[in-house]
């Protein structure tokens, strides 16, 4: 589903993908490991489409993400690293969501609830004045009402209480089926139940990438 | 189309709920307000009187800070958005580049265009309960030229906000801009023409490249057809085209600008990484 041939990202000098090759395919949860810097976000944002690669190329079910963006992220829930400060208020959001990635507003509400984030309650308040922990709640329950084959998570439980990673992993294990799961992470025996296969980055390479 | 209206629509609801917003629309509203208070409709100033009056000072204030208002307030929108991960996310969902920038365009464009048209059409409002004489000709004068003036400075911001990469220096550039064609152009070429180096033709040819000098000449064409105000430059101007036609070019020139500069934007805003 996911082909990345030879990938190098510089930023100035800075290399921070090395001609990376990997594939990512249907039913694979992979856990994406590695020091700060080794180059994992970088990597998620190329499958994203929002740098111009300097070699190499990503495709997603043969399609670029750069040229052809609205077709990949389609398919695509993607969590970042940190919420953003995002102005609009909880309704504005689910409204810009649903109209333009079709999502159910009532089934952003139903995964919400199930991560204890009461919506309605906050339905007018901006979202970045919100708590860290909801805001990440709000964001997780969005990416699964997208009904989309390929779910990326950059870190996304670092504001969360261990009740929420549980209701999170829980609603996880159920949605991942015909899917690729992308997860970045550094606990890797939260999600070791989750998933099915490791890679390590370092310095921009894939140094193991492994089936477990 | 409809994520177009999608994003000007969320964009302009954000805006309206902004504290610049608020500062920006009582400047404007307050201005006229002032004028008001101040007695200027009743006053007989420089032969024009009443509502003239009001809509030339008004226009003349608003053709110094509209520009460095509208910078200011725009030229952070797609940097900030960019430097503090807005883009990141909001860009996540299947909206093509072009939907996302001409939306946020359109959607502030009506942010800053709005308070000035108000301040306006209350003066008029005002104006008619007070039985005075409406002067429509130079109202829509002026609603075409502030239009036009909007779209310079919207599309400069946001040409300038597609390719720096902080919002410090966004507002550094900004300010930049506003004071070069405020008064550094004036000053340079007075200087030039009193050196006597080059044609006046030429000067004054590059004067009326800078959008707000033209801007300042037709405000004050209705009032002034024969343009005696500019000394020697008019002869030059109305030599080469009628009044109409000078007027018709001080609006469609400033809004080329502008259309030109949001264009270039968009297409930086293509070329370059998004976050
Ligand atoms: N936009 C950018 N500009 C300059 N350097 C960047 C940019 N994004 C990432 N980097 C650099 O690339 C390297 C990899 O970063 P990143 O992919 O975020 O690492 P990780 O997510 O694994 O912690 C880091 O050294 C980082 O400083
Ligand atoms: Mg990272």
């Amino acid at each position: 589903m996911i082909k990345v041939s030879q990938l190098t990202k510089k930023f100035g000098s800075h290399i921070s993908l090395d001609n990376v090759s990997c594939t990512f395919e249907k039913n694979e949860s992979i856990a994406l490991m590695g020091a700060n810097g080794a180059g994992k976000t970088t990597l998620i944002r190329s499958i994203l489409g929002y740098y111009h690669p300097n070699s190499g190329e990503v495709l997603v079910n043969g399609l670029n993400p750069v040229k052809q963006r609205t077709q990949v992220l389609q398919n695509i829930s993607f969590v970042p690293q940190l919420p953003p400060p995002i102005k609009l208020s909880l309704e504005e959001l689910m409204q810009y969501i649903s109209i333009s990635a079709q999502v159910d507003t009532q089934l952003i509400m139903h995964y919400a609830d199930e991560m204890k984030l009461d919506i309605k309650a906050n339905i007018h308040k901006s979202f970045f004045k919100l708590s860290g922990g909801m805001k990440q709640k709000m964001l997780i329950a969005i990416s699964l009402a997208k009904k989309s084959t390929i779910i990326i998570y950059d870190e996304p439980t670092a504001n969360l209480d261990p009740k929420a990673r549980d209701d999170f992993y829980r609603l996880l294990k159920q949605n991942e089926d015909e899917k690729v799961l992308l997860f970045v992470t550094h606990r890797l025996e939260e999600v070791k139940e989750l998933v099915n296969r490791q890679i390590y980055m370092d310095l921009g390479k894939v140094v193991s990438d492994e089936k477990v | 189309m409809k994520n177009l209206y999608l994003i000007a629509y969320l964009d302009l609801k954000e805006s309206i709920r902004a504290k610049w917003f608020l500062v920006y629309s009582l400047v404007f509203g307050g201005l006229i307000a002032l004028f008001f208070i101040a007695g200027v409709t009743e006053s007989q100033v420089m032969g024009f009187s009443g509502l003239s009056r009001l809509l030339l000072m008004y226009i003349q204030i608003t053709i110094v800070i509209l520009p460095i208002f509208i910078l200011i307030t725009t030229v952070r929108s797609i940097s900030g958005d960019r430097e503090n991960h807005i883009l990141e996310y909001m860009l996540s969902f299947p909206i093509s580049l072009r939907d996302y920038y001409w939306g946020k365009i359109i959607g502030r464009f009506i942010t800053v265009y709005l308070p000035v048209l108000f301040a306006m059409l209350i003066a008029i409002i005002y104006g008619f309960f007070k039985g005075a004489d409406i002067p429509w000709n130079i109202f829509f004068l002026y609603t075409g030229l502030l239009f036009s003036l909007s779209s310079t400075f919207l599309g400069i911001a946001f040409f300038i906000s597609s390719f720096v990469k902080s919002s410090e220096i966004a507002l550094g550039i900004a300010f930049f801009i506003w004071i070069f064609l405020l008064a550094f152009i004036d000053i340079a070429l007075i200087s030039l023409m009193m050196q006597q180096r080059f044609n006046e033709e030429l000067i004054i040819f590059i004067a009326m490249i800078n959008p707000m000098e033209l801007f300042r000449v037709a405000a004050i064409s209705l009032f002034d057809p024969e343009l005696t105000v500019m000394g020697p430059v008019a002869f030059y101007i109305l030599d080469s085209m009628s009044q109409s036609v000078f007027v018709l070019l001080s609006i469609a020139y400033p809004l080329l600008v502008g259309l030109i500069f949001a264009l270039l934007g968009f297409k930086i805003f293509e070329k370059k990484d998004l976050v």
